[in-house]
């Protein structure tokens, strides 16, 4: 039976079929759907959210090391996090398979950066799968986890956004139960100590050149052979795109083992070919090697390295199709995602925003979104974890420079377990002069409302420990707490005065839970804007609610948007703007 | 054979669940399918566009400028935001609806006036209040599938029981609902 599946939903269900019995990863679009999707399987496999993705590849391959098939999942930024057990996996080599999933986000729809995480694979001498839709994702990951096994190594599996989010019909299988590999005591095999390193190197190279040769003849690298006149060796996303745009006859290689290439297939190939193309998103990591092979090819001389390809986007590029659009007299203004109606975060970064003279370190996550005007209350975003350490950071500079800013570090509460606590130990440490800020709404929350170890509830949806970030901070020897509704302004504004003036270490708690959370009674309630009332002075729009606006030179609001959190009505000078029912 | 459909708007209108609908009636119909949605930071009120590809054979999961054959619009600025998605002979349906955005709300940008003429100037329209005909009906959420009904009928896609599809992808409590809701988009595409 043929079902629609996104391919984070396929690679859930490849993880089943493949007989996976253990999975950890931490959110990071788009990747997350995957463990959103590996509960249904609890009877065959465990599943968690981990604080972070390297704690998430650690507990995977802990699980390889004792027997076990076992998978980690992440979005491409993840990987940096999670590249240093990667890495020194490459050499120790597994026991049960072992599969790192990178989703890479071209075009960067909702990350910071757009590497090609390709990269890794080649750097860390280890295979490299690349799946191309929803059926491939499930089927693909079966034979990741032989390969795995066969050439002792972890593999690496690597999507894109429009891998993971796109849609498409998959026949489904059955689950392979796979018996645990016995696991003994081996103080070579598993030990990394510069001795052992130094020995496994040659293996890595001899495994390496192993899957070189396996590749001439894998199962995933297929020959599409049409007249002999122009040949396309591409993978991932980028066949989808020149299947549309290469005219009929055309010759395809689609490669799904992207490392090491099969240099032997490669060159076969291109001999049976007049012009040869290599079609792939982003970097060109495939006709890099290609050429260096001495095989001529046409490649990024005519593809951008820059975002996500798409067929009218490769056709321009490649024959100079112009599209045909039309010219409208009119320009749609932009809309940037901004902070939802009661979001407990805006009650903060309006405070902030009262201050341009504030240094904020920002963090990743919804509260990013201070960061837009008009709240503005924002200088730096980095990666996760940084709102602390760089903040730390530029608070030294500034020290040493001898100007006395005041800065914050912002995170949030599954940050502050993903990388915050490290920043935290190091405003202390090193004595920065920052004051830290941990936004707990009790989610995380821009991925779609994952648990973490402060929510209370696992990612199975049972109960678990909630750890208290404010006893993490006081056994830290943050003195000061000061825990905060950060939806009562004035209650909010004596805390950042409070924080500064604090002769000891203090730290911020915004305390209040994301109005998403499904399984939190939410009190809602409405807003209204009594227009006798209102002077037209537009303050209450400084705090960058979607459901405010200006109309007839009064605000309004709008009431399927409103959710009463009387952040605006708190602003408003004159008493305007009251809950409906007060 | 093969057809895009581009469903743009604000995140939280639901487009994405009526493109659900589409695909599951598209599927019963034998086509081959392909469906691409963006999730995460855009959905917080951002600017949003959800794809449907469907044909004998469909291997793109998205397109690019001038390749769309039909726009449905939940929102009338977004409308003219993604126009140059459509083909020149591309059909729009359009919901007309405005919602201001964060820059507009906050006096930022002036909310563009004319959206619905300049697309009916370019392209075959079919413009509805879908948002008055979903409150008429008592619950302004089922905008989305007026939407959708007017859709069908612009698509052609006549030989779907739509009805049983949309029984089948929307939740129980609301198939009533989202049935009227189905029938008040066709009617309202003469």
């Amino acid at each position: 039976m043929k079902v629609l599946l996104s391919g984070n939903e396929a690679i859930a269900r490849g993880a089943y079929e493949a007989g996976v019995r253990l999975g950890a990863a931490y959110p990071g679009t788009p990747s997350t759907e995957i463990f959103e999707q590996l509960p249904q399987y609890k009877d065959a496999l465990y599943c968690e959210w981990a604080p972070n993705e390297k704690v998430a590849t650690e507990v995977a391959y802990g699980a390889s090391i004792a027997g076990l098939r076992s998978i980690t999942a992440m979005k491409h930024v993840g990987l940096n996090v999670a590249a240093d057990p990667m890495f020194t996996a490459a050499y120790n080599g597994v026991n049960g398979g072992f599969v790192i999933v990178t989703a890479d986000d071209p075009s960067m729809h909702s990350s910071q950066n757009e590497q090609d995480n390709r990269y890794y694979a080649r750097a860390a001498k280890i295979a490299l799968v690349e799946p191309s839709d929803s059926q491939e994702c499930k089927d693909f990951l079966r034979e990741a986890y032989k390969i795995s096994e066969q050439f002792d190594m972890p593999v690496l599996f690597r999507t894109t956004t429009r891998v993971s989010h796109s849609k498409s019909l998959v026949e489904l299988g059955e689950r392979t139960e796979v018996e645990p590999k016995p696991y003994k005591r081996d103080l070579f095999k598993n030990n990394c100590a510069p001795a052992n390193a130094y020995r496994k190197h040659p293996k890595v190279e001899q495994m390496l050149a192993a899957l070189a040769e396996y590749g001439n003849t894998c199962p995933l690298n297929k020959v599409e052979m049409g007249d002999g006149e122009v040949g396309v060796i591409t993978a991932s996303i980028a066949y989808q795109y020149a299947k549309e745009v290469f005219p009929e006859g055309t010759s395809f290689l689609k490669l799904g083992l992207t490392f090491p290439l099969p240099m032997d297939l490669i060159r076969d190939f291109a001999s049976k070919v007049k012009t040869l193309y290599v079609i792939e998103e982003l970097e060109g990591f495939m006709e890099q090697q290609i050429k260096a092979a001495g095989i001529d090819c046409i490649g990024k001389e005519k593809v951008s390295p820059l975002y996500e390809l798409n067929p009218q986007r490769l056709r321009q590029m490649l024959f100079g199709t112009e599209p045909e659009t039309k010219e409208l007299p009119v320009k749609a203004v932009s809309r940037p995602p901004a902070l939802c109606p009661g979001c407990p975060h805006r009650g903060f970064f309006y405070v902030m925003s009262k201050r341009r003279d504030y240094v904020i370190a920002g963090d990743i996550g919804c509260y990013t979104l201070g960061a837009v005007p008009p709240l503005g209350a924002m200088d730096t975003c980095v990666c996760m974890g940084a709102g602390f350490s760089v903040g730390a950071g530029m608070a030294k500079a500034f020290e040493l420079m001898g100007e006395n800013k005041k800065v914050f570090g912002v995170v949030g509460d599954s940050t502050f377990f993903h990388s915050g606590m490290t920043g935290a130990a190091e405003i202390l440490y090193n004595k920065a002069r920052i004051i830290p800020v941990v936004l707990d709404n009790h989610i995380t929350g821009m991925t779609g409302h994952q648990d973490n170890p402060g929510s209370g509830y696992n990612l199975l949806g049972e109960v678990a420990a909630a750890i208290p970030i404010e006893k993490v901070l006081a056994s830290f020897g943050f003195e000061n707490i000061l825990i905060v509704d950060p939806q009562d302004l004035t209650a909010m504004q004596k805390a950042v005065d409070d924080a500064l003036a604090s002769q000891v270490p203090a730290a911020i708690i915004c305390r209040r839970p994301c109005l998403l959370i499904k399984r939190m009674k939410h009190e809602k309630a409405l807003c209204a804007v009594d227009t006798a009332k209102c002077i037209g002075c537009r303050k209450c729009l400084s705090v960058g609610c979607p459901a405010l606006n200006f109309k007839n030179k009064k605000s309004a609001i709008d009431p399927t948007l409103c959710v009463g959190c009387t952040v605006c009505a708190q602003v408003c000078p004159v008493g305007a703007i009251a809950r409906k029912e007060d | 054979m093969k057809k895009s459909v581009i469903l743009v708007g604000v995140g939280g209108q639901g487009a994405i669940l009526t493109a659900k609908i589409l695909v599951n009636g598209l599927i019963r119909k034998g086509y081959d399918v392909k469906m691409s949605e963006v999730h995460g930071m855009s959905q917080r009120g951002g600017s949003v566009s959800t794809q449907v590809h469907f044909g004998d054979k469909v291997y793109a999961p998205v397109i690019g400028l001038g390749e769309a054959d039909i726009m449905v619009a939940f929102e009338k600025m977004e409308a003219v935001r993604y126009a140059e998605f459509l083909k020149p002979d591309g059909i729009a349906v359009i919901n007309d609806y405005a919602m201001e955005s964060a820059t507009t709300a906050a006096g930022l940008a002036e909310y563009p006036e004319g959206c619905v003429e300049a697309m009916q100037g370019a392209f075959t329209c079919h413009v509805l209040d879908a948002a008055d005909i979903a409150m008429k009906l008592g619950n302004p959420k089922c905008m989305n599938v007026v939407l959708f009904g007017a859709m069908t009928k612009v698509l052609g896609l006549e030989d779907i029981d739509w009805e049983a599809v949309i029984r089948e992808t929307v939740p129980a409590k609301f198939v009533e609902l989202n049935l009227r809701a189905y029938e008040a988009g066709r009617a309202a595409i003469c």
